[in-house]
């Protein structure tokens, strides 16, 4: 299998803070992929390099067969790869309807100008942004005012607006975050559902080690901007780097490599193969 | 999809702006009272025949559709633009000169607009493309920096006039009736920009702009192309005021430097739409029909002429800011639903949102993918 999103050894700094030093993760399609790492690992700078918010200093972002390094954010999201925000990101002076909507415009674009303008151009992207209001279970509010929305149902709205142009790959950045137990589970219930049943690709960062551990099936491990490890959740739980990495234990250089030739790559590691 | 019609009624006690929310069921009589309008503005001419009257309607028509031109771009996206006398200076220079060059009299320099509104967009180009590359303050700055160029340049090109100005073609028309020819290409300018910004509000293109006002980055990665959608507005926004500009310096007789660029224009705009509403299309429209004939009026009295009236338009602009910070439509339309709703039970968006989270047992399906 080839991997449908790549990084390759994507480096960015800010001033002297070495925020990303040859990050490299590979996700497979149609699986659920984790990042995690400590605070200040690099996960969401390398969020914003792959979906163009920023620009890296040296390495690749490979989607498929295309390099998308330095794309802006609108060409990435043409491309096929949709992402959330850590603290959500709606519009909260449109109402929730016209939220979804405003991600709906990628899709089949109307011919004309007259068509552009007309309120036909609407009805079935309407239609279709409504059913996935109720996949997340939030029609009930379509009309209203997105910034009336609770942190929670701001969490769905975005996923729902992310789906809306129906992208290949969706980047969530800690869906879990700061929301109920039980919306927790809906989100990754929706999560599971969309990789399930439509072969969506996820790449998801997350702090909240059950939820990460219960839903992705290859889990990279960030420290200090480079990858640690990467690999099913019983390894990399069991890792000792990681384990390192999140108790704050020095980086033993003499380790040898992981158990069962798992693929690593990260900063003094020449060669473990 | 049973649960659509209950989710195209929003919850009460909160406003839907814009145009793509469900028909309401008042349509019918907004549509009368916009007919009613419709006739007074058109009659207003022959009932108040007098010319000191008329010329109160052709300067509030102008600043209507100066507003509401400003409005299309600003106020929909929230890029405070304090550059539209340039287009307003642009396209009152270009009748004129155009009229001089190709010695063009009488009704047929109407004839000439277009080609002031083409002028107008073709200014916004280069202009939007330099300074819609920044946000806020900065853009502000820019634009009034762009501002002052242009009434230099207005001041020492070969072409213009210089300082003395540029006179547009002379008209020999009786006073009594000189104004009505002007009221009426006003009040279509007028008309034609209100309607276009009507178009662009319920268009996906409003939706665009209005989706980059709260959160520009959010929606680039939404797939909006952000530069070109903002740059398309002020297309528009500029070529609208060039348009009136040429109406404008017709009326008066001369564009000078000082007077077809004029800072004052700028915040005057920007006045009337924050007095009125900015971002909604009946907002600025207000704000230009209480503004302007009010600033006529005190120039018109001894002890308020002159620099007088320029203060007391700074401390209503103050006092607008400080008291009415979202302008006089959008407040009153809350104050409105306030009434209307009271004594119905408050529906609590959050709390139910919670209930309907927790009563997806059955899961609908999904189809994303299904409509491509």
């Amino acid at each position: 299998m080839t991997a449908l999103l790549r990084t390759e050894g994507i480096t960015k700094a800010y001033g002297g803070v070495q925020a990303l030093n040859g990050a490299t993760i590979a996700v497979e399609e149609g699986t659920v992929a984790g990042l995690i790492g400590p605070n200040g690992s690099g996960k969401t700078t390398l969020f914003n390099v792959i979906t163009g918010y920023e620009r890296p200093d040296a390495g690749d972002v490979w989607f498929g067969d295309h390099a998308i390094t330095g794309y802006a954010p609108d060409k990435v999201f043409a491309a096929g790869i949709g992402r959330t925000f850590q603290l959500t990101r709606i519009f909260p002076r449109l109402t929730v309807i016209e939220n979804m909507l405003v991600a709906a415009q990628t899709r089949d674009r109307p011919k004309n100008l007259l068509a552009r303008l007309g309120r036909d151009a609407w009805t079935h992207h309407r239609r279709h942004a409504t059913e996935l209001l109720e996949f997340v279970g939030i029609e009930r509010h379509a009309g209203a005012l997105a910034g009336s929305l609770s942190y929670g149902q701001r969490k769905l709205l975005e996923l729902a607006y992310v789906l809306v142009a129906d992208p290949a790959v969706i980047l969530l950045d800690e869906p879990a975050g700061g929301v109920n137990p039980t919306l927790i589970n809906l989100i990754a219930d929706r999560i599971r559902q969309l990789n399930e049943e439509q072969g969506k690709t996820f790449l998801i960062v997350e702090h909240n080690m059950e939820f990460v551990m219960g839903l992705c099936s290859v889990i990279t491990v960030l420290e200090s901007g480079a990858t640690v490890v990467s690999g099913p959740p019983d390894i990399v739980r069991t890792d000792k780097r990681v384990l390192d990495a999140y108790l704050g234990a020095d980086l033993d250089e003499d380790d040898g490599p992981p158990d069962d030739g798992q693929h690593v790559a990260g900063q003094g590691q020449e060669s473990t193969r | 999809m049973s649960h659509a019609a209950p989710a195209r009624r929003s919850p009460a006690g909160l406003a839907v702006p814009g145009g793509l929310g469900p028909v309401p069921a008042s349509t019918a009589a907004k549509g009368g009272g916009l007919l009613l309008l419709v006739a007074a503005a058109v009659a207003f001419p022959q009932v108040y025949s007098n010319p000191a009257v008329t010329q109160y309607g052709v300067f509030a028509l102008i600043y209507v559709t100066a507003a509401t031109g400003w409005n299309i771009f600003s106020g929909n996206t929230g890029y405070i633009a304090l550059g539209q006398a340039v287009f307003y200076g642009s396209g009152a220079y270009a009748l004129a000169i155009a009229a001089r060059d190709w010695d063009i009299q009488g009704l047929a320099a109407f004839a000439l607009l277009p080609l002031c509104a083409a002028v107008g967009a073709l200014i916004a180009v280069p202009f939007g493309l330099i300074a819609l590359r920044v946000r806020r303050h900065t853009f502000i700055v820019i634009t009034i920096a762009i501002f002052f160029i242009f009434q230099l340049m207005a001041f020492n090109f070969w072409f213009t006039g210089g300082s003395s100005g540029q006179d547009a073609p002379f008209l020999n028309w009786p006073a009594a009736s000189f104004n009505t020819p002007f009221y009426y290409i006003a009040l279509g300018c007028a008309a034609g920009a209100i309607a276009i910004a009507w178009l662009v509000r319920r268009s996906r293109f409003g939706l665009q702009l209005r989706a980059i006002r709260d959160d520009e980055d959010r929606a680039r990665g939404l797939g909006v192309k952000a530069m070109r959608v903002k740059l398309a507005a002020f297309v528009i926004s500029g070529a609208i005021t060039a348009l009136i500009g040429g109406v404008w310096v017709y009326f008066i007789g001369q564009a000078e430097p000082q007077t077809a660029f004029n800072p004052l224009f700028d915040l005057t705009l920007v006045l009337m739409a924050f007095l009125g509403g900015y971002g909604s299309i009946s907002g600025p429209v207000l704000g230009a029909l209480i503004i302007e004939p009010l600033t006529l009026w005190l120039n018109t009295q001894p002890e308020f002429s002159g620099s007088v009236s320029e203060i007391m338009l700074g401390g209503i602009f103050l006092l607008v800011v400080l008291f009415l910070p979202r302008g006089i439509v959008p407040t009153s339309g809350e104050y409105l639903t306030k009434i209307r709703t009271r004594g119905r039970p408050a529906v609590n968006p959050a709390a139910a949102g919670v209930g309907s989270a927790a009563a997806t047992s059955a899961i609908p399906p999904v189809s994303s993918g299904g409509a491509r």
